[in-house]
């Protein structure tokens, strides 16, 4: 049996390697790295923005097209409704399209329970996670990246997890008003005003249907998580 | 593993005769390079994000103990776990205790290159652990008992004739007679196979592309979700990552971001990128109940303030391996260790020693394509120089080759001697070399003249050729070289 692991000393250890090193070269005139805590401070509170590309600088209505342009060049379905009226009857009609079994699971996200599912009588819809038994998962998104495509979604209740992953067809319900143009405008929404960042246990960024290229490199599309992904966009 | 790498020549013979191994690295540059330029001419401020993204990289290192202090206390406030590691051997141990501390007997694992570092795999199994590699080039490895042969697509080297023979011979549960000709149908049956391992597991183990001091996240990015199962599923969670990972906040990541799919696969952006926080929440339908990370040095901070620090900035795209001329003829097993290529070449010696990795830093024609594409902007030509330097200085290489070195260098420190001997030297060969203008054999290059045939001078240097070129264009397009 080793001895059990000092997690302090092995802290200490690698630190102070870190710090001989730098010092060596003249890189640390702080000894107590006071000046080097400063400036990591300054710079987490004050999070300079990089370089965000131009082609997402445009307007709403572009923004929803590039979204969904880009979406589907990643091999996605997409359909863009006016309103959560809508949302039964797109999905219904996705199902058919794709000769699937009328049902979903959902979390329990508010806007998705807002909805008037009665609209569509044959539809079933189950709530939670899903334990890999279903074959149609429904989630609403965070927001939409327009500049690749890409739909944010937070774990929680309101939108399991399990239910990105497990099931073979995911549909991604987005609103067009929490369409970005870039990945930092979505990222932001996650801080408060006093710019702390609040992360949901997990947040997903997923762009397109799971896929593989680890048999001679030929892409081949559902690999462990869904082999279709459908966004529909609201509003 | 075993280190091979002191083998590295007998390692490249052997690949270069293998003609299924040469059949599978023909993928290498078919399936990246023009993928890869098609998705950087896309996006016009690709060039300057990478400056930006060398610029974050080097600020990290240079605060680097200030940005992991920073990063475990936001870990800590959202209940996860930070485990520091100084070798691979406390890392592995640090993993197997968590096991053990909730009695687990099985695992899933997302890819992870410092697992590979660590040998993470054989330590747990010999204490009884059932470990499987969830994505689909890691579980075909696994299968046939090797390791990575490309930091991004470990079986690369793997023809498809391959998977199906190791899946018949692995998945005996299944019918005989099944139909596996077409890759999609290997493809479900790994999808159908290693279901039941995700929801088995008890503990899930994952690498890490980036973590985020900003919020304490780990962010993974993969496009199989095989990952995100992995680390959803179970009930622990587990991150491996090497201390260089650590960048300050979420709009940094974001940079990263733009650069790492572009350079990896040519993607815009890879199908999930994940950012975890923290286990499970109070009110969470699913996700891990614990959530810890093992930060490892393993010789990484003694990277530092030397000629070797640029190293670090490396986000593992693979982009130098798919770039190089090298790799695409002897493969990945050659280089005989963990990482292979232009990043394996300069990484390796400072990992294991220069003693046992001196050959790699010389398997390189320093064409510089490598550096010309990393997202990075490593000086990989510049580094695998000074690995030669070390080498020389240390007496490591062969009395023959440091003889030839001295001897090279008496005569171009002379620049009139070298032209002479030189002009004296091409006037002999075109006497000598026989009619067919090549040369079947070379005096102290057998190595070289065994594959192929050298191309015998005409009887001018090059030095001579471009005076006469330069003097009948009466130097009017003036003197770019």
């Amino acid at each position: 049996m080793s001895k059990p692991h000092d997690n302090k000393a092995a802290k200490s250890a690698i630190l102070g390697k870190i710090r001989r090193s730098l010092s060596a070269v003249g890189a640390v005139a702080d000894p107590n790295r006071e000046t080097a805590r400063a400036e990591v401070l300054e710079r987490l509170a004050s999070k300079p923005l990089g370089i965000v590309p131009k082609r997402g600088e445009v307007g709403a209505y572009e923004k929803v097209a590039m979204f969904m342009d880009y979406a589907e060049r990643v091999s996605s379905t997409t359909a863009r409704i006016a309103s959560y009226d809508e949302l039964p009857g797109a999905i219904a009609d996705y199902l058919r399209a794709h000769n699937l079994p009328q049902s979903i699971i959902t979390g329990s996200d508010p806007r998705l329970a807002a909805v008037n599912w009665q609209s569509e009588p044959q539809l079933e819809r189950k709530i939670g996670p899903s334990d890999g038994s279903d074959l149609v998962g429904v989630n609403h998104a965070l927001g939409g990246v327009a500049e690749t495509g890409t739909a944010v979604l937070a774990s929680g209740p309101d939108n399991p997890t399990t239910i990105n992953f497990l099931p073979e067809n995911h549909i991604i319900v987005v609103h067009a008003d929490d369409i970005a143009g870039n990945y930092e405008s979505i990222h932001d929404r996650l801080r408060d005003l006093g710019g702390k960042a609040h992360m949901p246990r997990a947040l997903n960024m997923i762009t397109g249907p799971s896929r593989s290229g680890d048999i001679e490199q030929k892409i081949m599309l559902g690999a462990h998580g869904p082999r279709a992904v459908h966004v529909i966009v609201v509003g | 593993m075993e280190i091979t790498s002191p083998d590295f020549k007998k390692n490249a013979s052997e690949a270069l005769a293998d003609t299924t191994l040469q059949r599978a690295l023909k993928n290498v540059e078919l399936g990246f390079i023009g993928k890869r330029q098609d998705a950087v001419d896309a996006l016009p401020e690709f060039e300057a994000l990478r400056d930006l993204g060398r610029d974050i990289k080097t600020h990290c290192l240079k605060h680097l103990d200030v940005y992991l202090d920073e990063y475990e206390k936001k870990v800590t406030a959202s209940g996860g776990h930070v485990h520091w590691a100084e070798t691979a051997q406390d890392a592995c141990e640090i993993v197997r205790d968590i096991c053990r501390s909730v009695g687990a007997r099985t695992m899933t694992k997302g890819k992870s290159m410092i697992s590979e570092e660590m040998q993470l795999n054989a330590f747990l199994e010999k204490d009884g652990m059932e470990v499987t590699e969830t994505d689909l080039g890691e579980y075909i490895i696994q299968l046939r008992g090797e390791h990575p042969s490309h930091i991004i697509a470990p079986a690369v080297h793997v023809t498809k004739e391959q998977v199906e023979a190791d899946f018949r011979r692995a998945h005996t549960q299944l019918d005989p007679n099944r139909n596996l000709d077409d890759p999609v149908s290997l493809l479900g049956e790994a999808r159908a196979v290693l279901r039941e391992k995700y929801f088995a597991a008890d503990v899930g183990i994952t690498g890490a592309n980036f973590l985020v001091a900003e919020s304490g996240s780990s962010v993974i990015v993969t496009n199989e979700g095989n990952g995100d199962l992995t680390q959803t599923l179970s009930r622990v969670h587990i991150v491996l990552a090497s201390i260089e990972k650590v960048i300050p906040t979420l709009n940094d990541l974001d940079v990263f971001l733009r650069l790492l799919a572009r350079s990896a696969t040519g993607q815009e952006q890879s199908v999930y990128t994940t950012i975890s926080t923290g286990p499970r929440r109070a009110e969470d339908p699913d996700g891990p109940e614990q959530y810890h990370v093992v930060l490892l040095d393993n010789g990484r901070s003694e990277m530092l303030g030397t000629d070797f620090e640029e190293m670090l900035r490396c986000i593992r795209c693979g982009a130098c391996i798919n770039h190089c001329p090298v790799y695409h003829a002897v493969g990945g097993h050659s280089y005989g260790w963990v990482y292979p290529g232009p990043m394996g070449s300069v990484l390796t010696p400072s990992l294991i020693g220069v003693d046992k990795a001196g050959h790699l830093p010389n398997a390189s024609t320093l064409c510089g394509r490598c550096e010309s594409v990393c997202p990075m902007r490593i000086p990989l030509p510049k580094m695998l120089r000074h690995w030669r330097e070390r080498e020389y200085e240390r007496h490591l290489n062969p009395t023959p080759q440091r003889w030839g070195l001295k001897g090279w260098a008496y005569f171009a420190r002379r620049p009139r001697l070298y032209h002479q001997t030189m002009r004296f030297g091409m006037r002999l060969m075109k006497y000598l070399a026989p009619q067919t203008a090549l040369m079947r054999r070379l005096p102290a290059a057998g190595g070289w003249t065994k594959h192929r045939e050298f191309p015998a001078p005409e009887g001018k240097t090059f030095q001579q050729l471009w005076a006469e070129r330069q003097a009948s264009n009466g130097q009017t397009k003036g003197d770019a070289a």
